[in-house]
């Protein structure tokens, strides 16, 4: 017995004992002995046909080993990497799915796309003789946006792909929203622009890859949030490499949010290429690298309409969307602006029906994938957007009409027209709790306040909800999941009582070194000091899914648990043989055996160090040892949501606007860690505002650069921007998840983009402004106010 | 980053001597721009000349009408000098808004002239409190010495090793940061002295400039309502994806009165 902190408890993270004190281990960290270092050669342009390539003076450089190509990819007949996700049109016909080889092979498609692999014995030699490759480029027009890829003449991606359009994805009841929008006592329109984002975690994408002649096996170290699935799609798809022969790594990896969960063709070259060169090789990203190869995030241009009756009741929903897919289809790209977006445009709302169709087009970019919150910020930005002009034209209070087509807590579970079935909520109720939270009553005197000031003060409201805990195998393979979206755990309870919990999901920020050892502490009465948490290496772990899509304590913490119950279910076992007292009597709480009244018990440690020494052991009908694992594949999604209130203040003088006070009330179910739920909704929140209010990944409509391309252009949220936030849960129980847990990765990047638009257009709208596109620029707030059909008040 | 050479003098003449006898070499002050331009291999000097052990180019001198700070002054060291925040305090103010601390730290006075980058703040106190750039070999006046883009009217050996500042009765500055690099957008650096004003804009356009119109309005009356009405024509006015020439013209007149204000206060 030692000291149990179980859920409900916010202990100091576990993890943060070594990042704090510079004891972590990134992949940029490993030294292998004879370690060479790898450098890819990218393309300049946008689009481009590749002529030939002249390796000569590269090869002739000094320290240069080796200089593969595409050339070199297609004559070891190596596969191209794969897509985990194929959809398909309303007449089923599957998405167009042309190759994506790890190097390019006869065109180029995105500024950034691989060219060549340049090895050399350090890392300034591989640089220096990189420079030096000859590429014939003839240069093509590119399309970068997707408006311009799908106008006839636009410039083609690949031969067989027309228009550029991946797939015509449809969802929902087209008929009866049609029928439903000519009853309609009113219908609000909205034309909106999702701006396209780059995820930016700390640590840049790096790889390490070795190969052991001896045994023929592959390791590769890499910043991955799945490195199973990693090995899974690089060795069986990829590289022909057979699943035992093939180690993958993600040690400590510095965030994700998404941008760490795709398998990448940098993965696959430098592990073909370490058994081609017989050396480690390394290869670490720079940033300005991460920005043109990392997956972006976003990018949708989309139509909405909104049908409601005299009342402000929503009758139907329609939104069409074109999607950016970029140059060519990453892991989980097609799936993001189709069924992780679709399904969610029901938000908290009983519209009855809906319609959405999603075109999923091909550009001239960096290949466009999951970024945190992946398909539902997007569908929670055009919904709640949506709702604020239908009130504003119907002239509804905005909270009101959320209200009036709000689904009721006693209506759960709630089936959506839109697939999704939510189990649980209380919207009304973190509505409620939010208005009392943001002082929404006092927001009056606080507008005058700013009056006052010469500015412009307005408030904004988002209630959303989302799905997450990705995913139930079997819905998803419906969709079009390739894989399983199951989570393992193994529970090894070592013969002195600590226990080591081998963990499929991956830990880069998240705190699940500490999360999940609060769920053993609690669950075998073990101090949280005796258990580790081991994720992220294909030896160690037996298998997992990885981190993304709010799963992992959803998904990876329900198998946790089961494996849990195991350990406790052989406990018993152990127990009744020792106590001499039949299983059924056998109690086990706080980390003891009892038999059920009386006060003869086994501690935890005892049962443990049975179960290795088995001396006096039922071993005719119980193995010794004792270690179980669990798999855990969800029955449906879950649902977190919730109500955000944003505030903001506009300069008009400058079109500055300033975040001033911002509340969050969100159901994520069941919270283990207050502390740790608590630094992921301040974080989520952050990055919703940073899309909000000043990211943007821009590119040259012509060239296809990117001008967005570094830290100097490309404006990440800062601690300044931001004013003190009030996050506070309101939780309803998840009813299909052992704990009761809904997730919190995701929910305060969902949650929060509308919010702050909301606040802005409502601070402006005594201007005639009905929307503003994100990020709410200085320059594009100035602009509009320019053009606003009321005078900017003067001094 | 691409091998080089590193020299690190103590004697200016030896410095000034190594600039002309390598060819490609460059000096490095605080090496807030040239350094993050090495490692991404778009600058590859032969050689780098390091100005760190020089004598005398650090510190701040009062000598009652004027203020000379010595080229290798961090901008931190400038903006919390009691000396220069009683008597210039807007160029106090300034050097307060440079980038972050680690900059301010690292960064320095003689470096961010010499530079002359079009966003950079120092530029637009220099002009507009009208100070002279002493060099290794001479002083020159702040209008002469900035010549557009990147560029000075420093000779290929020339060293600068102080900045000499007019004491101003007000000066204020004004700086609309752009979002991701913290750089001016626009900054706008306003002083005034007994025989008038002058007014300085930086990061609008390809180099900092002056505003006669505002100057001579303010010489008449310095009150922000004084500009309120002057506009700036946005030839010449750089439009990137932060902001339109037009919104920086704008800003140009909104960070003037700001400057006036802050003059004032």
């Amino acid at each position: 017995m030692g000291n149990v902190i179980g859920i409900g408890a916010s202990p100091k993270r576990k993890e943060d004992q070594r990042f704090l004190t510079g004891r972590g281990n990134y992949v940029s960290d490993i030294k292998r002995p004879g370690m060479t270092a790898g450098v890819f050669v990218r393309s300049p342009h946008g689009h481009a046909v590749l002529r030939g390539i002249d390796k000569s003076a590269v090869l002739a450089a000094p320290g240069v080993i080796a200089v593969l190509t595409g050339e070199d990819v297609a004559a070891d007949k190596l596969g191209s990497l794969p897509c985990g996700w194929g959809i398909s049109d309303a007449q089923g016909v599957p998405m167009k799915e042309p190759p994506f080889p790890m190097l390019a092979q006869g065109k180029v498609r995105f500024v950034g796309d691989m060219v060549a692999f340049v090895i050399a014995e350090t890392p300034e030699q591989a640089n220096a003789a990189a420079e030096l490759l000859s590429v014939d480029y003839e240069v093509l027009p590119s399309v970068v946006g997707v408006l311009e890829a799908v106008r006839p003449g636009a410039p083609q991606l690949f031969d067989d792909v027309p228009n550029n359009i991946c797939c015509d994805w449809e969802l929902g009841d087209k008929a009866a929203v049609e029928t439903a929008f000519r009853k309609a006592a009113h219908v609000a329109k909205l034309s909106l622009v999702n701006n396209r984002l780059i995820g930016n975690p700390m640590e840049p994408r790096a790889a390490v890859a070795e190969y052991e002649p001896g045994t023929d096996r592959f390791t590769l170290w890499t910043t991955s949030q799945f490195p199973h699935v990693v090995r899974f799609l690089m060795g069986a798809l990829v590289l022909n490499i057979p699943q035992h022969k093939l180690r993958v790594v993600a040690p400590d990896v510095g965030g994700g949010f998404g941008v760490k969960q795709f398998h990448y063709g940098e993965e696959a070259v430098i592990t073909w290429a370490a058994k081609r060169v017989h050396r480690p090789i390394k290869w670490v990203a720079s940033r300005s690298e991460g920005y043109v190869s990392d997956r972006h995030g976003r990018d949708h241009v989309t139509e909405a309409e909104l049908a409601l009756d005299e009342t402000g009741k929503f009758l139907a929903f329609r939104v069409n969307t074109l999607a950016n897919m970029g140059g060519y289809l990453s892991t989980f790209g097609p799936n993001i602006p189709t069924n992780l977006y679709g399904p969610l445009l029901g938000g908290v709302y009983t519209t009855p029906a809906i319609y959405c169709n999603v075109k999923v087009v091909f550009t001239n970019t960096v290949p466009v994938d999951a970024y945190r919150g992946a398909g539902r910020p997007e569908a929670t930005f055009v919904l709640e957007r949506m709702v604020d002009v239908a009130a504003s034209e119907m002239g509804i209070d905005r909270v009101e009409i959320r209200r009036r087509n709000m689904i009721p807590k006693e209506a759960y579970p709630y089936q959506t027209p839109v697939l999704v079935q939510y189990d649980s909520g209380d919207p009304m109720g973190c509505l409620d709790g939010a208005l009392v939270a943001a002082d929404v009553k006092s927001f009056g005197v606080r507008k005058a306040a700013s009056a006052s000031k010469g500015k412009f003060r307005g408030l904004g409201y988002s209630t959303y909800v989302e799905a997450c805990g990705l995913a139930p195998s079997r819905f998803a393979g419906r969709l079009g999941a390739r894989g399983g979206l199951y989570e393992s755990a193994t529970v090894r309870v070592h013969p002195t009582g600590q226990v080591t919990v081998m963990i499929g999901t991956h830990n880069h920020g998240q705190g699940h070194e500490t999360t999940f050892a609060q769920i053993v502490s609690e669950k075998l009465g073990v101090s949280f000091e005796d258990v580790d948490i081991v994720f992220g290496d294909t030896d160690r772990v037996q298998f997992g899914m990885g981190t993304y899509g709010s799963r992992s304590l959803v998904v990876g913490g329900a198998a946790l648990s089961k494996a849990t119950d195991k350990v406790i279910v052989k406990g018993k076992k152990i127990a009744a043989h020792l106590l001499e007292a039949a299983e059924v009597d056998i109690q086990f709480e706080a980390g003891k055996f009892s038999v059920a009244g009386t006060d003869r018990i086994k501690t935890f440690e005892e049962i443990a160090g049975a179960a290795y020494v088995p001396h006096n052991y039922p071993l005719e009908v119980l193995e010794p040892g004792l270690e179980e694992q669990a798999y855990y594949d969800p029955v449906n999604f879950t649902y977190p949501g919730g109500c955000h209130i944003a505030e903001v203040e506009v300069d008009p003088e400058t079109g500055t606007v300033t975040l001033v006070n911002y509340t969050a009330v969100d159901d994520v179910g069941t919270v283990i860690n207050p502390m740790i739920v608590e630094g992921q909704l301040h974080g989520g929140i952050v990055q919703g505002v940073g899309q909000a209010l000043f990211e943007n990944a821009v590119y040259d409509e012509s060239s296809g650069q990117l001008l967005s391309g570094s830290l100097m252009d490309y404006c990440m949220p800062r601690a300044d921007h931001m004013p003190m936030m009030k996050v506070a849960t309101h939780s309803t129980l998840c009813t299909h998840t052992p704990m009761g847990v809904k997730g919190c990765g995701e929910v305060g990047t969902i949650g929060s983009p509308a919010a702050v638009i909301n606040a802005v257009v409502d601070a402006l709208s005594h201007l005639g402004v009905t929307h503003v596109d994100m990020p709410a620029t200085p320059n594009r707030i100035w602009r509009l106010l320019q053009n606003a059909s009321l005078p900017v008040a003067a001094e | 980053m691409k091998l080089f050479a590193y020299h690190q003098p103590d004697q200016i003449p030896d410095a000034a001597k190594l600039l002309t006898s390598i060819e490609d070499s460059k000096l490095v002050a605080g090496g807030m721009t040239l350094i993050p331009t090495l490692k991404q291999r778009l600058a590859s000097p032969v050689a780098l000349v390091d100005l760190s052990k020089l004598g005398n180019l650090k510190g701040i001198t009062d000598d009652g009408a004027t203020i000379t700070i010595g080229a290798m002054t961090p901008h931190a060291v400038v903006a919390a000098s009691k000396l220069v925040q009683s008597k210039i305090p807007g160029l106090a103010a300034l050097a307060s808004m440079i980038g972050d601390p680690a900059v301010r730290r690292r960064g320095t006075i003689g470096g961010s002239v010499a530079n002359n980058d079009p966003a950079a703040d120092y530029p637009a106190g220099v002009l507009g409190l009208g100070a002279g750039i002493v060099t290794s070999t001479r002083e020159i006046a702040a209008d002469k010495f900035f010549l557009g883009l990147f560029e000075t009217a420093l000779e290929p050996s020339e060293i600068i090793t102080a900045i000499r500042f007019p004491v101003p009765l007000k000066a204020g500055y004004a700086k609309f940061k752009a979002p991701a690099s913290r750089y001016a957008l626009v900054g706008v650096f306003v002083a005034k002295f007994a025989d008038g004003v002058r007014l300085a804009v930086t990061g609008a356009g390809s180099g900092v400039f002056r505003v006669p119109p505002m100057e001579a309005a303010l010489s008449q009356n310095f009150d922000p309502s004084a500009i309120a009405a002057i506009k700036i024509d946005t030839d010449g006015l750089t439009s990137d994806i932060h902001a339109e020439a037009d919104y920086r013209a704008h800003l140009v007149t909104i960070m003037a009165k700001r400057a006036v204000d802050a003059a004032l206060s």
